[in-house]
């Protein structure tokens, strides 16, 4: 039978990092035994497992069991680029939408800390001409025909909405950057907790105009892990698991629709803003009705578009957005009060669960310091190329 | 290794396939003849309409900076700093540096325009000469 009745009941992200005592192992079943603890459930109640990490031997999920409990249940590895995390807890969710079963757990985790540049490929050296792949290519293409790094592809998309719409320039996506290295100091679980004045951040180290190195997401080690559960099952629950219970009002994943310009730069605009459209409609809410976002600010320049996308702001109207101070923890729609992937740190298949723990702990009013009072409801956006967009919105019990 | 391509001074090759050199150098796309979708790889299908029957067309020369970011920091090898860009060449979007410019944000502007250009990128041991493209200033 299908079931849209659908909750978190158990959620935890570890500390985002160095780790170099433990294995991407040991660090999902830091977060997955903590998830069911959370939970007060075991790996007896489980009846699906989405284990979502990139970098690894893609047996992730079995891996993981023979640490925690294996049952026997299915185990689904899962990759979605940056939303891997979100591709887990939304499989989780399907099988308990499908009737399969009542209860899920979802993990992701990855040991980033030291790796570098994303999207970089060794540049080989040939000493005859030779055409190879899909373009014919005699040489490697990244740098002789644009860039196919992380900070450079995302520094275009946010130049291109400053020419779409004007406004933007070096100093507006800084102090993007300057608000989510603010929000971090109150985070124990960010990666960096260090307040940024503007000169320092603009003073940093060039990675990719206008993006400085503060501006760009921290590579980390971190696991984030959630158990789902079905409204049905959870009214047999413990009157304290459904009042922390956390319901999922709405789960969406989207890929990038052909677009014109997609085919030469990624398109992170349209499928996001179908998620978020699609998201709003599931949910029978509006963009405000939210009382905080956490949005992926993978870079600063990325933070600005998808105020738009997410429909936070008229479109067109991002810059006005920002300006307006409404983005601020203190303003009317807190964007990335958990210091963001700029600080908190953005281990790949991680982080789309970790954006959702946030949401989750506001909403439970378990935030400490950096609590949005009163936080009713929240959306957690997440997106990975080429292009997987997550975006779920959460509300409290 | 052939003798006849080290004695050929005029031995060149494009960088890619979407690049010709002669008479004048220009871009081609892979058109979709159903849709118009407009591809500079090759495609099992058309990612818009999902025909499968394509034509090559001629991608104007000119345009205008539809995006852009200087790379100062890139994978071991790349030469750096370089300027990255999306090109609107009258409705159809290509990726390329810009070339023949300062990479400085008082020299690379947002909606400049530019126009296609090529360079040697050196001699291979053929004696065969590749020849990239970028864009600079129109």
């Amino acid at each position: 039978m299908a079931n849209d009745d659908i909750w978190i009941l158990g959620i935890n992200m570890t500390k985002f990092g160095k780790h170099y005592d433990k294995d991407v192992i040991d660090l999902g079943a830091e977060a997955a035994m903590a998830a069911l603890a959370d939970g007060g459930v075991t790996m007896a109640d489980i009846g699906i497992l989405a284990g979502g990490n990139l970098r690894g031997t893609g047996s992730f999920a079995q891996q993981l069991q023979k640490q925690i409990g294996q049952t026997g249940i299915p185990a689904y590895n899962v990759t979605n680029a940056c939303a891997t995390g979100a591709t887990a807890l939304r499989t989780a969710i399907m099988a308990i939408k499908a009737g399969e079963c009542d209860m899920g757990l979802a993990v992701g985790v990855e040991k980033l800390a030291g790796v570098g540049l994303l999207g970089a490929t060794a540049q080989g050296d040939t000493d005859e001409w030779e055409r190879t792949g899909r373009f014919g290519a005699i040489a490697p293409t990244d740098g002789r025909i644009g860039t196919a790094n992380m900070p450079g592809t995302f520094a275009q998309v946010g130049m291109e909405y400053g020419h779409k719409y004007g406004g933007v320039d070096f100093e507006l996506f800084a102090r993007i950057s300057e608000k989510n290295h603010g929000h971090s100091t109150l985070n124990p679980l960010a990666a960096y907790t260090k307040a940024m004045s503007l000169e320092e951040i603009m003073g940093d180290m060039m990675i990719a105009y206008p993006n400085t190195r503060p501006m760009c997401s921290a590579n980390c080690d971190g696991a984030a892990a959630a158990v789902v559960v079905s409204g049905e099952k959870l009214r047999t629950l413990s009157d304290e698991q459904q009042r922390r219970a956390v319901r999922v009002r709405a789960s969406v994943l989207t890929s990038d629709p052909y677009t014109e310009r997609c085919q030469v730069l990624p398109d992170v605009n349209t499928l996001t803003r179908r998620a978020a459209q699609q998201a709003y409609e599931q949910a029978g809410v509006g963009p405000e009705d939210l009382d905080l976002v956490e949005l992926h600010d993978c870079f600063a320049t990325a933070e600005l578009v998808h105020y738009d996308n997410l429909m936070l702001c008229p479109e067109g109207g991002a810059v006005d957005f920002f300006e307006s101070g409404k983005a601020h923890r203190d303003g009317d729609m807190p964007v990335n009060v958990s210091g963001g992937l700029q600080s908190k740190g953005h281990p790949i298949s991680a982080t789309g669960i970790a954006n959702i723990w946030e949401i989750c702990h506001h909403l439970r009013g378990e935030a400490g310091d950096r609590q949005i009072e009163g936080a009713r409801m929240g959306l957690a956006h997440v997106i990975g190329l080429a292009s997987a967009c997550g975006v779920h919105i959460l509300e409290a019990a | 290794m052939s003798e006849q391509a080290v004695s050929d001074p005029a031995a060149k090759i494009a960088m890619v396939d979407y690049l010709v050199l002669d008479p004048e150098p220009h871009l081609v796309a892979n058109q979709c003849t159903s849709c118009g979708a407009r591809y500079f790889d090759r495609r099992n299908a058309c990612a818009s309409c999902f025909a499968t029957e394509f034509e090559k067309v001629v991608v104007p020369t000119e345009g205008e900076v539809a995006s852009f970011t200087i790379v100062a920091f890139a994978s071991p090898g790349v030469e750096v700093p370089f300027v990255a860009a999306v090109v609107d060449c009258g409705g159809t979007s290509v990726r390329a540096n810009l070339v023949n410019v300062a990479a400085d944000d008082d020299h690379v502007k947002l909606g400049m325009k530019v126009r296609l250009t090529t360079f040697s990128m050196g001699v291979d041991s053929n004696g065969v000469d590749g020849i990239g493209f970028g864009f600079e200033p129109a």
